[in-house]
């Protein structure tokens, strides 16, 4: 169990500095020029353009750049912006050009926020989604089951962000039957009524592919030979569904659920920018408009890890759920 | 007895490597599910390889057939290497050798007609140009099914119609060898028998060598004239078929057909001594040392463990025969019951 | 002495307690599924009894039914979906109609099952013990320790080694024939008075077959329980039953003592069978096949639904297998012997084709 767990984590780590490379190279040696983008209306001369150069270290070979950022992320490094230190700490990801505030911080100071928005999505969907499909399974064939799968893939076919706007549009504006989102920065108290709406909506329009793979797999489960087995021992209809045939057909599900997870963890761009939450998701938007590299390149290496661990926790999760997956 | 050797297979050897984590380092194992086999078919003839799961018995038939590579030895059709021929080059040997498969469900393309399931490896292989669809009309009455039926599909019929299909495909290219990989065993018994006696109608008038793949005891004695009694991957037992179901000199041998019910019960006669195997079939990814059957055989001594039983002809066997090959009753043991009524018929008075 | 078949409704109202009281009646059960292509009939007027010490060894092929009726025992088919009509009276309680929570609590507390597939029947991601322990706690109000050590103690009886530390295993860590010995200790951890084997030694080898079967035997001597053993292996009937019933698309067709029908059949099918199966100790040259295949349930023969496939059609006067279904009857010269066939002297005829063959 340990030396598999070091060897996914190994693994795990060559994915992770394979992006910083590969992301690295794309941006820096890449044709975008960041000294442009911190000019205001491009009305810098082309003195002060090299002297940005100069100042953000740019002119420098790409090695150095590349070992001092790598350097950066676990030692951090201190940055000269016009006359002033800016002291960025471990793991550094380098300043943004347009605040001059570390990389890193911008991030993670956004973090909890979107942080609060997964978890909340993640349990009306997981609420939703399988709780809908293994009612669908059980009632398959019926009006009941076909009602359920035909709403969730009609629901499920309309572009999310149309849905997104309009129920933001409907219950935040029109009819402000939720709060608008807040600052976390005035407190989580505050912060969590404004989340309501983006976790129903968001939870419901990822709901509808739970329905989906908790029914199909749940109608395969229940026709296996050890359900048969269960129903013959006597126990109730309702525990043989629910723990026999339940924990067998979600183990599928945990798959795509890690995938999710980690997808709404790197910031549902779309959501947080409709219903102006200040996540990572929101950050990054704003930093692909500013061409501010620092933060892309930040965002970029935070869902790689974010994705690669999820991948493993998945994994060691199979493990519990699934005797026969053995981590050796 | 002297038709010409078919089939020559020497030390046939087929693992599957695949590898293992232990601590930090990745070791590479092996399941040798083929460990080192000979057996030889002639024409005409019949050889039965019977043995319980894991034994390695279908995995024989895959190499012969070469739809799998094995590891090593050599496999010689009518004196010619076809071990390690290219995929390219395998026609000629897909011609001569053809498989009868296990399930008549899974095993035909539930799309294509039965017409034209039959006539595509008659286009394969360019025969009856230009008349195939008489000849697939005469596969399907070759094999007891109406001529008529060509334009179904296969869903049309039933298991045993299907399985009549299967044969007939085999049959279509005009084989000298068939490798029959359990071939009734997903049968209702009523139609067992008729499968049955359709292969031994088409082994006797069209001369077919037949490799016999099944672990059921009755059907193999009733089909095959040779048998070979496969363990972990190898020949424990190998003869004439009489002589392996009467007087079986491998330990084995005696427990398999020992435990198989008999209806004769039925009639009065009183049930067989039947020897109780203990524990289960050890994995083929570290067998047993020496003798691979010693962990479960009630004779076994050190010698089992330290020394590997060749597979050799019982002494007085050979003094009795002398070196006639394909004659002789081989078996792989330190410790065999060599019962000497049968060979007693031969001896002098 | 008991007999195997005695009149139906016999016995039933009373609770089945003395070596060869009734724990089973079935009477005049029909069962009938709707499919795209029309209604199923899988069983038709099928009657039977399972006695308490019994083995009773139901026999028929793929489509026979002979699954379907032990299955409509225990309720395990899909309610909505499938039709049951007649009478399964499980010591002395009736099960057609009843609702889910009568067959909650008769499942494994009185009739039991033990399946085919012993890779696929057990849970894979529980471990043995608890799902023995699982089925002890649905009918006993005991603490999950008191039930786990109920499952140790019925996996040491079915013949596993080191069974307290193989309760904490997993099916997937057992060998095939240990699953099936798990199966059966699940199957008997509430003393049911019928257990049901439905092919139970098909899915293993040879030798670890002889191993369940003598188990079986053994377990039933002990428990003094009645078995049904569904097969299609006629040899493990003549060595493991006390009564057999024949069974041909979804009827019943012989029952009677197993070895005497075997060694004696009255039926013809059950003769067809009989006479099909190659031997292991002796040679013959030409198996006897019975010709054609099993009808479709979806449209059974006129008459008796073996007449298309039978040899002996033509030694009963007029038209009766074609347009009679043969009635119940006794055989002449054989005790405790029922029939469905229109043969004058069906022991007479078989036997002297036999002798002519």
């Amino acid at each position: 169990m340990l030396t598999y767990l070091l060897r996914r984590i190994a693994l795990a780590l060559t994915v992770v500095l394979a992006t910083l490379v590969a992301s690295f190279l794309l941006f820096f040696a890449g044709p975008s020029d960041p000294a442009q983008a911190m000019c205001p209306e491009q009305r810098c001369s082309t003195d002060r353009l090299n002297q940005i150069r100069e100042s953000l270290g740019m002119n420098r070979p790409l090695i150095a750049q590349f070992s001092e950022y790598f350097t950066g992320l676990f030692v951090g490094r201190d940055f000269q912006v016009s006359g002033d230190t800016v002291q960025c700490s471990a793991p550094c990801l380098g300043l943004s050009f347009l605040t001059n505030r570390p990389v890193s911080e911008e991030i993670f100071s956004r973090f909890p926020a979107t942080v609060l928005l997964t978890v909340g999505v993640v349990v009306v969907f997981l609420l939703v989604g399988v709780s809908t499909g293994v009612l669908a399974a059980t009632v398959r064939g019926t009006a009941a089951d076909r009602m359920l799968v035909g709403g969730s893939q009609i629901f499920g076919s309309i572009p999310p962000y149309i849905l997104l706007l309009l129920f933001a549009l409907y219950t935040t504006r029109l009819y402000p039957i939720f709060p608008q989102a807040g600052s976390l920065s005035d407190g989580v108290i505050q912060f969590l009524p404004g989340l309501i709406a983006p976790w129903i909506i968001l939870g419901l329009i990822t709901a509808t592919g739970y329905t989906r793979y908790t029914r199909n797999s749940m109608i395969e489960t229940l026709s296996m030979d050890y359900v048969r087995t269960a129903r013959s021992k006597g126990i109730s209809e309702r525990k043989v569904v629910g723990k026999h045939a339940l924990r067998a057909a979600l183990s599928p599900v945990l798959t795509i659920l890690g995938l999710d997870v980690a997808a709404l963890l790197s910031g549902t761009l779309i959501t947080e920018r409709i219903f102006e939450i200040d996540g990572i998701g929101r950050r990054a938007l704003a930093a692909l408009g500013q061409d501010d590299l620092p933060v892309i390149m930040g965002t970029v290496l935070v869902t790689a890890v974010i994705v690669v661990s999820m991948n493993l926790i998945v994994d060691i999760a199979y493990s519990f759920v699934d005797p026969r997956v053995r981590l050796s | 007895m002297s038709d010409p050797t078919l089939l020559e297979v020497t030390d046939l050897v087929r693992h599957f490597p695949f590898r293992e984590v232990q601590g930090l380092r990745m070791v590479k194992a092996n399941v040798r599910a083929v460990d080192g086999i000979s057996f030889t078919v002639r024409q005409g003839q019949t050889l039965g390889l019977v043995g319980e799961s894991g034994c390695g018995k279908s995995t024989t038939a895959r190499l012969v057939t070469r739809l799998d590579t094995p590891t090593s030895g050599s496999i010689l059709f009518q004196g010619r290497d076809i071990t390690t021929v290219k995929e390219s080059q395998l026609r000629g040997i897909r011609r001569d050798i053809q498989m009868i498969f296990q399930d008549p469900y899974s095993s035909l393309n539930p799309r294509h007609t039965v017409g034209a399931i039959l006539g595509t490896p008659l286009r394969v292989h360019g025969l009856h140009r230009g008349k195939e669809k008489q000849r697939v009309q005469q596969l399907l009455e070759l094999v007891g099914l109406n001529p008529e039926h060509i334009n179904r599909y296969p869903s049309e019929f039933s298991g045993g119609q299907r399985q009549r299909i299967g044969i007939a495909r085999a049959l279509a290219v005009e084989p000298k060898l068939i490798i029959a990989d359990e071939p009734v065993s997903a049968l209702d018994v009523s139609i067992q028998a008729q499968v049955m006696n359709l292969l031994a109608t088409l082994r006797d008038e069209l001369d077919l060598a037949f490799i016999f793949v099944a672990h059921d005891l009755g059907v193999v004695r009733h089909f095959c004239d040779q048998v070979a009694v496969m363990y972990l991957g190898k020949i424990v037992e190998y003869g004439d078929k009489r002589k392996i179901y009467e007087a079986p000199e491998h330990p084995y041998t005696q427990a398999l057909l020992s435990a198989a019910p008999d209806i004769n019960v039925a009639r009065g006669i009183p049930p067989k001594e039947r020897i109780r195997l203990v524990g289960d079939v050890p994995s083929p990814i570290n067998p047993p040392s020496g003798c691979r059957f010693r962990t479960r055989c009630w004779k076994a001594q050190e010698v089992c463990a330290t020394t590997e039983p060749p597979l050799v002809a019982a002494e007085n066997d050979v003094a009795l025969r002398g070196a006639r090959e394909g004659g002789l009753h081989r078996h792989a043991c330190h410790f065999p019951e060599v019962k000497t009524h049968l060979v007693a018929e031969v001896e002098p008075a | 002495m008991s007999t195997a078949f005695g009149s139906p409704g016999a016995q039933t109202t009373a609770e089945a307690t003395h070596p060869g009281d009734v724990v089973l009646d079935v009477v005049d059960l029909t069962v009938t599924f709707p499919t795209e292509e029309g209604q199923v009939r899988a069983v038709s007027n099928l009657t039977y009894q399972a006695r308490l010490g019994r083995t009773l060894a139901i026999v028929g092929e793929s489509g026979s039914g002979k699954s379907v009726s032990s299955m409509a025992v225990l309720g395990l088919h899909n309610p909505k979906r499938t039709t049951i009509t007649g009478s399964i009276r499980l010591d002395g309680q009736e099960l057609v109609g009843a609702p889910r929570s009568t067959f909650e609590r008769i499942r494994s507390q009185k009739v039991a099952m033990v399946f085919q597939d012993p890779q696929s029947s057990l849970h894979p991601f529980y471990k043995v013990g608890k799902q023995i322990a699982e089925a002890y706690r649905a009918h006993h109000n005991v603490s999950r320790a008191v039930a786990e050590k109920r499952a140790v103690e019925m996996l040491d009886l079915v013949g596993i080694p080191n069974p307290q530390r193989r309760a904490h295993q997993y099916p997937h860590e057992f060998s095939g024939g240990m699953r099936q010995r798990a199966m059966i200790a699940l199957g008997l951890v509430n003393d049911p008075k019928l257990l049901i084997a439905d092919e139970p030694t098909t899915a293993l080898d040879v030798t670890v077959q002889a191993q369940i079967l003598d188990l079986i035997n053994e377990l039933q001597k002990e428990f003094g329980s009645a078995v049904i053993l569904i097969t299609h292996d006629l040899a493990v009937v003549a060595e493991t039953a006390d009564d057999i019933l024949v069974m041909y698309a979804g009827r019943g067709v012989e029952k009677g003592y197993a070895k005497e029908v075997l060694a004696q059949p009255s039926m013809p099918y059950t003769y067809g069978l009989l006479q099909s199966l190659p031997s292991h100790s002796e040679d013959v040259h030409e198996l006897k096949a019975i010709p054609g295949s099993p009808p479709s349930l979806l449209k059974l023969p006129s008459g008796c639904s073996f007449h298309p496939r039978c040899s002996f059609k033509d030694q009963v006067p007029g038209d009766a297998c074609w347009t009679q279904l043969p009635e119940w009857r006794p055989t002449p010269g054989l005790a405790n012997r029922q029939v469905r066939c229109h043969l004058p002297d069906p022991v007479a005829t078989l036997r002297q084709d036999e002798g002519i063959r």
